[in-house]
């Protein structure tokens, strides 16, 4: 797989479409497994993890499955690169940072990513565009037995999958749901929106997992239980939450147009406006203000830009997707001049007329 | 810009200091920042979170818990309190009084109800085994004791890969 071709696209979770996708940028399953036989990663020697990645990867190999994984080996990829897979969220911040023989397997539309030697010996994922939890479990199912027809998992009746990390022990399940919630956050209901959450054992982050302030209005919300209740009976917690948050923040954004029209109109305007002709951009304020855009967009405020444009410029303004587009590597201002250029030409090309 | 330190690298920490009224500006890369402790590694460390809540609310520590050793891997209980995270899948089992406190704080639940693999899992006694096998071959080869190790690695093989 050649990673330079990866920042002339972007992955199908950023297609900006499926259900609610004004709303629900994309919906993500990971699942925990373990071999059997073998010490958990943080205990494995040098010499038992290339082992554990050797078998891995023959048998990712022979999957039953179409279009085929690519493997990529993580040591022998450049930080850049791994850079570029953790802000693509292919592999973790963790997989790019560790130690070690470990790698990812990827199928081309990046839809499925199998990361091997990660905290546990495998870790699965399924993402995809859109409120389509369902579609997600399907598949992370179907790849999930497929791997067991050829693995040996560790798994005990009495715990489930045995995890490295006890708060994952059990279906080994984390799913999560990224939204976009500009209006909630302007009105400040963003917060009761999150204890509500905390209290039935929901978890909120970033879209890159940092803490309670997201950049660019991006919330994930995951669950945090993993252990006695069903795949199915965690995500219908899941169902069962994300319909009325969507309602919520759709709520927010009729009021906040109905009472000052002129205001937001201006705020997206400006924000139009200083992407298309800034000279220097930090990512936090690309963040911000494509944020502002892309609620435009929404709101038919913006009429001449899509959402597929702005997901993509959300990511491919992004330090390393920027450093591998440009071919050379930037420091901090040089990568600011940068960004900025990009955005002011993208934006041409998509026809941008700010009025 | 280049780091003022090592030179190479890109700068991308930058620091003004102002002294007497006199400003000087600092320009380095995120290693050098790091060697010189001007910046924190990480800003928020959740594995440091994780750590604490497991120490938190892993069962009582008696005695009988702090002198419990895993046959399979070797980890000791103390040395997964201190790290939060369990040396094999026999930990579950060596582990279980100290584990089924934490489990119902963080899941309000001790039992799986979920998935469960089509294909007859390895039992329990026979993961352990293979565990400790491999821990003993791995202890052989750090001897150079090559002849046991030859010896570890064709019981293993005969075992079955069990991947």
């Amino acid at each position: 797989m050649n990673l330079d071709s990866l920042t002339h696209t972007s992955g199908e979770w950023l297609r900006g479409s499926g259900p609610e996708s004004d709303i629900v940028i994309s919906s993500r399953i990971r699942l925990a497994r373990n071999l059997a036989a073998f010490p958990f990663t943080n205990r494995a020697s040098s010499g038992q993890k290339s082992e554990i990645e050797s078998m891995l990867r023959e048998r990712i190999a022979k999957l039953d499955m179409e279009p085929k994984l690519s493997y990529l080996s993580v040591p022998s990829l450049s930080s850049l690169d791994r850079q570029l897979l953790v802000e693509r969220q292919l592999i973790s911040r963790e997989l790019a940072a560790a130690d070690g023989p470990r790698g990812v397997a990827l199928v081309p539309q990046e839809t499925v990513s199998l990361m091997v030697n990660e905290e546990d010996h495998l870790r699965l994922q399924v993402m995809r565009s859109g409120f389509t939890l369902d579609e997600a479990w399907q598949e992370i199912d179907r790849v999930d037995d497929l791997l067991e027809q050829r693995i040996t998992y560790a798994f005990s009746e009495e715990f489930g999958y045995l995890t490295a990390c006890p708060t994952n022990v059990g279906t080994g399940m984390r799913a999560s749901v990224m939204l976009h919630l500009p209006a909630l956050e302007h009105t400040k209901q963003i917060e009761k929106v999150f204890r509500a959450l905390q209290k039935i054992n929901l978890a909120v982050r970033g879209l890159y997992g940092e803490g309670s302030r997201a950049s660019g209005h991006f919330y994930q919300i995951s669950n945090q239980v993993t252990l006695g209740k069903s795949e199915t009976g965690i995500l219908n917690e899941i169902h069962g939450v994300i319909p009325q948050i969507i309602t919520y923040e759709r709520q927010a954004r009729m009021s906040w147009l109905r009472d000052n029209r002129q205001g937001l109109q201006d705020k997206i305007a400006r924000a139009y406006g200083t992407l298309c002709s800034a000279t220097m951009m930090t990512s936090e304020e690309t963040m911000d203000l494509l944020s502002s855009v892309r609620l435009g967009i929404n709101l038919h405020l913006i009429e001449d830009l899509t959402i597929p444009t702005v997901n993509e410029l959300f990511i491919h303004t992004q330090p390393a997707h920027l450093q591998k587009i440009v071919g050379t590597s930037l420091d901090g201002e040089e990568r600011n001049a940068q960004r900025a250029r990009y955005l002011r030409q993208r934006l041409r090309e998509a026809g941008a007329h700010p009025n | 810009m280049k780091c003022q330190i090592c030179g190479s690298n890109p700068a991308t920490v930058h620091l003004t200091d102002i002294v007497d009224s006199h400003k000087k500006e600092v320009h380095l890369c995120q290693s050098c920042a790091e060697q010189q402790h001007l910046v924190n590694k990480q800003e928020l460390n959740l594995p440091a979170i994780l750590q604490n809540l497991i120490g938190q609310h892993l069962g009582p520590q008696t005695d009988e818990l702090a002198r419990l050793t895993c046959p399979a891997c070797g980890i000791k209980y103390m040395e997964f309190r201190a790290q939060g995270r369990l040396g094999c899948p026999h930990d579950y089992e060596v582990f279980r009084g100290g584990l089924t406190p934490l489990l119902q704080r963080i899941h309000r639940s001790d039992r799986h109800h979920g998935k469960t693999p089509q294909r007859s899992v390895l039992p329990a006694q026979e993961q352990a085994e293979l565990v400790e096998l491999r821990r003993r071959l791995q202890h052989a080869i750090d001897r150079e004791a090559y002849e046991e190790a030859a010896r570890l690695r064709d019981l293993l093989r005969k075992r079955g890969s069990h991947g």
